[in-house]
C-alpha cells in the first residue's frame, strides 16, 4: 500500500496532473471574475438601465439596495461567488423568477441534444477517419476529404434548413421545430430532436473526422510503423498495437474539443429549432440584455467548456507512456 | 503572363474553383452598387415574389430585390470579415513573435491572457460582451478581432519558436543583431508559409462567426444587408416552401467551400515540400 | 574466417538489374546484388548513394513513392517482386529482419522491449509466449546487455542508446532470420558505445551463422563485418570485392579516395609556438539549471594562428563551452580573457567589435543559413553590421569571399536551397570570414557531411588559417579530425578536461585512461581491427 503511495508522489504525472487541475481551477476563478466585472463594467447603472432614466430616485435606490449595487465591488463577487457555489443564481430582470429554476430544466435539455449527438457522431467520425487514415489517398479518403470540407464550410443554419426543407416540408418526416415537454416519452423526444440532432452531427462528424485522420497520420508516419510492418506484424494488428496507443492523446482531444464545442456549438442549432435550451435562453437574454441571466448561463457554458478541456489533457498526461513509466 | 497559365494549368481543379469564388465575391465586394440593379433598402415589388427575369432571385420578407440585397450583403460582410480577419493578423502574428523572440516574462504574461481569453468558449464570449456592450460594429470588430488575434498568436508562437532556436537566429544573435532584425528579417520570413494558409482559416473563421451572430439577431443590425441577417429575416418562409432564406445562406456556404479549398490546396503543397 | 567462407556456396539472395525511381528520378540504376548463406555483405557509400534503398528493396520493401522499375529481386528460389503481398509479409521478420539506425524512433514507445521482441514469434506463430520470452532473454544475454532478466520488462526510453540499439539486434534475431539487413545501426552512437555494439552484432551473427547485408558510410567500421563489400555512388555500382582485397588494392579512383581519406592525418605545421594568446579559458564552472555543473573548473588557452581541438563525446560538455564563450550561456565560475579584454558574461552585454572578432560555425549547414536571404545577404551581412560597407562595396567582398571559400562568383544571388551541403558550410565559413575574425569557433563543422567533403572543407580551413592567420576553437567528437587539423587537443570527459596538451604529445602514449580507450575506439582501415581490439582489451 505504502509502496502504490510512493509510486503516486514519486511519479511526475502526478505532479503534471495536479499542476494541470491547479491551473484549470484558476482559470475558472478568473473567468468568474471576469464575468461579474464584465457585467460590472455596463456602461451606466444597472439600476437604471433596468429602470429606465425616468425612474424616481427612490425607487432606483431601493432597486440598488435590492440587489445589493451599494456595496463595494470586491464584497459583492465574493458574496455573488458563495451564492453560485450553492446554486443560488439571482433572479431573471425580465421575469423576476429565480434563475436556477429557469437554466436547470433547459441546461439539461442541452445536454440530452449535445449527448445524443455525441453518442452518435462520435464513434462514426473515429471509423471514419481512420478508415480515411489508412485508405490514404484512395477514392474513399479523397470524397470523405471534399464532402467533409464542404460540411465545415456550411453554416449550422444553412445544413439546418436544408435539412428542413427536405425532411420537414417535402416529406414530413421529422418536426420542425423540436419543442420538447417534460412529460413526454423518451422516444417521442428521441423523434422530435432528430433534425437539430442530424444538423450537430454532420458539422461535429466533419470537424472530429478530419482531425483523427490527421492523428492517425501522424503516427503511421513514424518509424516505428515502418519497423513494425518490417518484422512482418500484419495490418490490423498495426493499427491496434502500435498506431491506436500512440494515437490516444491526440484522439481524446479532438473528441474533448468537440464535445466541448457541442455544448456550446448548439446555441444557432437550439435557435433554428425552438428548441428550449440554455443556448436559446442566452440569446433571447442577450437580446433582452437579462444580464443576470446572461452571467449564469455564461458561466455555465464556461465551466464546461473549461472542465472538458482539463479533462483531456489529464487523460492525454495519462496516455503518455513516458510520463506513466519514469526513468 | 504565360508563368501564370501555367501555374494555373498545375493547380488542381478543386483549388482553380476556389480561386474563382474567391475572385467573384472580391469582383462583387469592389463593385456591388454597379452590379445590383435596385437600391440596398429600395422596395420594390411584393413579399416573396418568387424567381423571374426582374428579380432573378425573387424577393425578401418585405419585398426588397433579394440579388441586390446579397450584393451589397457582400460589401458588409465580407468587408468586415476582412478587417476582423487584418487585424487579428497584424496584432497576433506581433505579439506572437514578440513572445518567440524576447520570451522571459513578456511571453509569459501574453500566454497566460491567451490562456485565459481562450478558454471561453468563443460564440459564449461574444455573447456576454454583445449582452453588456450592445451590439454595433465597432464592438463586434473589436471582440471578434480580440477573439480571432489569440488563436493567430497561439501559431505565430508556436512557428516561431520553433524558427528561433535555429542557429540561424543564434548566428544573428551572436553577430550582434538587435531584437527588430532578429525578428524582421530572421524569424518572420521564416513563418510566413503557415501563415497564408491560416489567414484563410480565420477569415473563414470570421465570416462564419458573423453570419451567426447577425442570424441569432447579434451582428450587423437593420436595415443594412448582410446575409446572415437575411438567412434570420427569411427563415420563417422555409416552413411554407419558400426558399427565400437558402439563397444567402448558401453564398455563405459556397464562400467559405472556395476560401477551404484554397486553403487545403496551400496546407498540401507545404506539407510536400517539408519532405 | 575460411571455414565459414568454405560453406557459403548457395545464392540465398540474388538482385538483378535493379532500377528503382522515386518519383520522377531514379535512385538505383541498375545494380546487381548477390548474398550467400551465412555471408556478410558490406553496402558502403555517401549520402544520396542508394544503399538504404537499395538494402529495404533486399526484402522486397520498397518505400511508398518509390518504385522498381526494372529487375528482379530473388529470395531462396522466390520472386520477392512478383510474389503477393502477404505472403512477402510472412518472410518478414522469420526469415529476413531489418536493424535501423535510430533505434529510439524504431521501438514503439508505448510498450515494453520484450512485448515487442515477442511480437515476431507470436505473430507468425513460431513460438509461445513463454518460449518467446526465454529466448528473448538468452539473446539480450547474448548481446551483453545487463540484467538480462529484467531488461525487456523496460520501455524504450528508460535504457540508453547502446542497449536499445542491441534490443534491437534481438528483435532481429527473435525468429532466427536468414538474412539480417543493417541499416547503419551504429551511426547514432558514441565511438567507445559504437564498439560495443559492433562486437555484439558480430558474435552473434557468426555464432548463427546469420547472413547479413550491412549498410554504413564508414568504411573502417564495414570492414570490420563485413566479408565481401559493395561500394556505391549516386546509385550505381562503383566497386565490389572481398573486404581485404578491396581495402588493400582498391581499383576505383573513388575507392581509393574514401580509404586515403582515413589515412590521411599528421600533417606538419609551422604554428608560431608559446606565441601571443587570444583566448583564455580560466577555471570556468557552468550549468543549465541552478546548482547543474555541466562543466566544472575548465581551463584551456588558443594561441594566435593555432587550432585547439576540443574532443568528447555526447554528454561530455564540449558544446556547451562553445555557448559559454560565445556568451550564451554565463558561466557560474570563472574569467574568460579574449584578446587584451575581458569577456562579458552575456553575448548583450559584449560590444560589436568584440562580436566582430568571435565568430562562430556549425554543425549543420542547412539550419545555419536563413533558408530566406540570398548568399548576398547572409554573407554581405555582417559587412554592413561591422563595417558599415556600401552596396557596391559589399557585393565586390561577397564574391571575393566567395573565391576564397572556393565557391564560384555566380552563386551570389542563389538561395542556400540549391547549394549542397558541403557548399553550405562553405557559405558559413565565408560568413565567419566576412567579419575578420580572430578566432573562429567551430562547432562538429564536419559531422554532417560525407567524408570526402569534409575532408575538403578540412583543407580549406586550414588554408584559411596559413593565409589569414586566424584562431580555430575546434569542437568534436571525431578523433580523425583532431588528427588532421589540430595543433593541440583537448579531450574532455563528463564536464571535465582529462587531457591536454600539443597534439604530439595528447596522440602518444602514455595516455589517460579516458583517453586511451577513445583513440583505441576509432575503427581503423583493416579487417581485423576490431578482433585485435577485442583480444586487446580481454588480455
Amino acid at each position: 500500500m505504502t509502496r502504490v503511495m510512493t509510486w503516486f508522489i514519486k511519479n511526475p504525472i502526478f505532479k503534471m496532473v495536479g499542476q494541470r487541475l491547479a491551473i484549470g481551477l484558476g482559470t475558472l476563478l478568473v473567468i468568474s471574475g471576469l464575468i461579474f466585472v464584465g457585467v460590472e463594467a455596463l456602461p451606466g447603472d444597472l439600476a437604471e438601465a433596468v429602470l429606465g432614466q425616468n425612474a424616481l430616485p427612490e425607487t432606483v435606490a431601493a432597486f440598488r439596495a435590492e440587489l445589493k449595487l451599494d456595496l463595494p465591488a470586491h464584497t459583492r463577487y465574493f458574496t455573488w461567488l458563495g451564492e453560485v457555489m450553492q446554486g443560488e443564481l439571482g433572479n431573471s430582470l425580465a421575469s423576476g423568477k429565480p434563475i436556477s429554476e429557469l437554466i436547470g430544466w433547459r441546461f439539461k435539455n442541452t445536454l440530452f441534444l449535445a449527448g445524443t449527438t455525441a453518442l452518435v457522431a462520435i464513434p462514426l467520425a473515429l471509423i471514419l477517419g481512420m478508415l480515411a487514415a489508412l485508405y490514404r489517398d484512395t477514392w474513399l479518403d479523397r470524397c470523405l476529404s471534399i464532402s467533409t470540407l464542404a460540411a465545415i464550410s456550411f453554416p449550422e443554419f444553412f445544413v439546418a434548413y436544408i435539412l428542413i426543407t427536405l425532411l420537414s416540408v417535402k416529406f414530413a418526416l421529422f418536426p420542425s421545430i423540436s419543442s420538447i415537454t417534460r412529460d413526454m416519452p423518451l422516444m417521442v423526444k428521441l423523434h422530435t430532436i432528430t433534425l437539430p440532432c442530424v444538423t450537430l452531427t454532420l458539422v461535429v462528424l466533419a470537424h472530429m473526422m478530419r482531425m483523427t485522420r490527421a492523428a492517425i497520420i501522424n503516427v503511421l508516419d513514424l518509424p516505428f510503423i515502418e519497423m513494425a510492418r518490417l518484422k512482418g506484424i500484419s495490418k490490423w494488428r498495426i493499427i491496434f498495437n502500435h498506431a491506436l496507443p500512440n494515437a490516444l492523446a491526440p484522439i481524446i482531444n479532438v473528441i474533448a474539443l468537440n464535445l466541448a464545442y457541442l455544448v456550446v456549438g448548439v446555441v444557432v442549432v437550439e435557435v433554428v429549432f425552438v428548441y428550449p435550451g440554455l443556448g436559446q435562453l442566452l440569446v433571447d437574454s442577450v437580446s433582452k440584455r437579462d444580464l443576470p441571466v446572461v452571467q449564469a448561463s455564461g458561466l455555465i457554458f464556461a465551466v464546461t467548456y473549461v472542465g472538458l478541456n482539463l479533462t483531456a489533457d489529464v487523460l492525454a498526461m495519462m496516455s503518455n507512456p513516458r510520463l506513466r513509466h519514469p526513468q | 503572363m504565360n508563368q501564370l497559365v501555367n501555374f494555373l494549368k498545375r493547380m488542381p481543379l478543386s483549388a482553380l474553383f476556389g480561386l474563382v469564388v474567391i475572385l467573384l465575391n472580391l469582383g462583387v465586394f469592389c463593385l456591388a452598387p454597379a452590379i445590383a440593379p435596385f437600391g440596398e433598402t429600395e422596395v420594390v415589388g411584393d413579399v416573396w415574389l418568387p424567381m423571374s427575369t426582374i428579380h432573378l432571385l425573387g424577393t425578401d420578407h418585405i419585398g426588397r430585390d433579394m440579388f441586390t440585397r446579397i450584393v451589397y450583403g457582400a460589401r458588409n460582410t465580407i468587408g468586415v470579415a476582412l478587417l476582423i480577419t487584418f487585424i487579428a493578423f497584424f496584432s497576433g502574428t506581433i505579439l506572437g513573435l514578440a513572445a518567440a523572440t524576447m520570451k522571459g516574462w513578456v511571453d509569459q504574461v501574453l500566454g497566460r491572457i491567451v490562456d485565459i481569453v481562450m478558454a471561453f468558449p468563443p460564440l459564449i464570449f461574444a455573447l456576454m460582451v454583445l449582452s453588456v456592450m450592445g451590439s454595433s460594429t465597432t464592438v463586434l470588430v473589436v471582440v471578434l478581432s480580440l477573439l480571432d488575434c489569440t488563436r493567430v498568436f497561439r501559431l505565430v508562437r508556436a512557428v516561431a519558436m520553433d524558427v528561433e532556436v535555429m542557429p540561424y537566429v543564434e548566428a544573428a544573435r551572436l553577430r550582434g543583431e538587435g531584437f527588430w532584425w532578429v525578428m524582421r528579417r530572421e524569424i518572420l520570413p521564416n513563418t510566413m508559409p503557415p501563415l497564408i494558409a491560416e489567414f484563410g482559416m480565420r477569415f473563414c473563421f470570421v465570416f462564419l462567426f458573423i453570419s451567426a451572430l447577425s442570424f441569432l439577431g447579434l451582428g450587423f443590425q437593420p436595415p443594412a444587408a448582410d446575409w446572415g441577417s437575411m438567412v434570420r429575416e427569411n427563415a420563417g418562409a422555409i416552413t411554407f416552401g419558400i426558399p427565400a432564406a437558402l439563397w444567402p445562406a448558401s453564398v455563405i456556404a459556397l464562400l467559405t467551400i472556395g476560401v477551404n479549398l484554397v486553403v487545403d490546396w496551400l496546407l498540401n503543397l507545404q506539407s510536400k515540400s517539408a519532405h | 574466417m575460411l571455414m565459414n567462407k568454405k560453406r557459403k556456396n548457395d545464392d540465398l539472395l540474388t538482385m538483378k538489374n535493379i532500377h528503382i525511381a522515386g518519383g520522377k528520378d531514379e535512385i538505383i540504376h541498375g545494380i546487381d546484388l548477390t548474398l550467400k548463406r551465412g555471408e556478410v555483405l558490406g553496402l558502403i557509400g555517401e549520402s544520396g548513394a542508394g544503399k538504404s534503398t537499395l538494402g529495404l528493396a533486399a526484402m522486397g520493401y520498397i518505400r511508398s513513392g518509390c518504385a522498381v522499375t526494372e529487375g528482379s529481386i530473388v529470395f531462396d528460389g522466390m520472386d520477392l517482386l512478383t510474389m503477393n503481398a502477404s505472403a512477402r509479409r510472412k518472410l518478414w521478420g522469420t526469415r529476413i529482419a531489418y536493424v535501423a539506425q535510430s533505434s529510439a524512433a524504431s521501438f514503439n514507445p508505448a510498450h515494453t522491449l520484450i512485448r515487442q521482441f515477442t511480437e515476431v514469434p507470436l505473430q507468425h506463430g513460431i513460438a509461445g509466449k513463454a518460449r518467446a520470452e526465454k529466448k528473448a532473454v538468452k539473446l539480450y544475454d547474448r548481446l551483453n546487455l545487463p540484467h538480462p532478466e529484467e531488461i525487456g520488462r523496460r520501455y524504450p526510453h528508460q535504457v540508453s542508446g547502446g542497449q536499445l540499439q542491441r534490443a534491437m539486434v534481438a528483435m532481429a534475431m527473435a525468429a532466427d532470420p536468414d538474412i539480417i539487413i543493417f541499416d547503419e545501426p551504429t551511426t547514432a552512437l558514441d565511438v567507445t558505445t559504437q564498439i560495443e555494439v559492433l562486437a555484439a552484432i558480430r558474435d552473434v551473427i557468426r555464432d548463427k551463422n546469420t547472413a547479413a547485408i550491412y549498410i554504413s558510410h564508414d568504411l573502417a567500421v564495414v570492414a570490420q563485418m563485413a566479408d565481401r563489400i559493395m561500394v556505391l555512388k549516386d546509385g550505381n555500382l562503383v566497386e565490389e570485392g572481398e573486404a581485404e582485397m578491396l581495402l588493400d588494392e582498391p581499383k576505383e579512383s573513388y575507392t581509393q579516395e574514401l580509404i586515403s581519406v582515413r589515412l590521411n592525418h599528421a600533417r606538419p605545421r609551422k604554428g608560431e609556438k608559446g606565441g601571443e594568446t587570444i583566448l583564455k579559458v580560466d577555471s570556468v564552472t557552468a550549468g543549465y539549471k541552478k546548482g547543474e555543473r555541466v562543466l566544472k573548473n575548465i581551463s584551456l588557452h588558443v594561441g594566435k594562428r593555432r587550432t585547439v581541438a576540443v574532443v568528447g563525446e555526447s554528454g561530455s560538455g564540449k558544446s556547451t563551452l562553445a555557448r559559454v564563450i560565445t556568451g550564451l550561456l554565463p558561466p557560474t565560475k570563472g574569467r574568460i580573457r579574449f584578446g587584451d579584454d575581458l569577456l562579458k558574461p552575456k553575448t548583450s552585454q559584449r560590444n560589436r567589435e568584440t562580436l566582430r572578432r568571435l565568430q562562430m560555425i556549425y554543425q549543420m549547414p542547412d539550419v545555419a543559413v536563413n533558408p530566406c536571404h540570398t548568399l548576398l545577404q547572409i554573407i554581405g551581412r555582417p559587412l554592413s553590421f561591422y563595417f558599415g560597407m556600401e552596396k557596391e562595396a559589399i557585393e565586390a567582398r561577397v564574391r571575393e569571399l566567395l573565391t576564397m571559400v572556393e565557391l564560384p562568383e555566380s552563386y551570389i544571388n542563389r538561395y542556400p536551397s540549391e547549394l549542397s551541403g558541403g557548399e553550405k558550410q562553405r557559405v558559413c565559413i565565408a560568413r565567419a570570414l566576412a567579419a575578420k575574425p580572430d578566432l573562429i569557433i567551430c562547432d562538429e563543422v564536419t559531422s554532417a557531411l560525407d567524408p570526402l567533403v569534409a575532408e575538403s572543407v578540412l583543407k580549406l580551413l586550414q588554408r584559411l588559417q596559413n593565409e589569414l592567420g586566424v584562431s580555430y576553437l575546434f569542437i568534436t567528437h571525431d578523433l580523425t579530425t583532431v588528427k588532421a587539423i589540430a595543433d593541440e587537443v583537448v579531450v574532455m570527459f563528463k564536464g571535465r578536461i582529462v587531457e591536454q596538451g600539443p597534439r604530439s604529445e595528447v596522440l602518444t602514449p602514455p595516455h589517460h585512461a579516458y583517453t586511451e580507450k577513445l583513440l583505441a575506439s576509432v575503427p581503423e582501415m583493416d579487417t581485423d581491427w576490431l578482433d585485435n581490439y577485442l583480444e586487446g582489451s580481454v588480455a
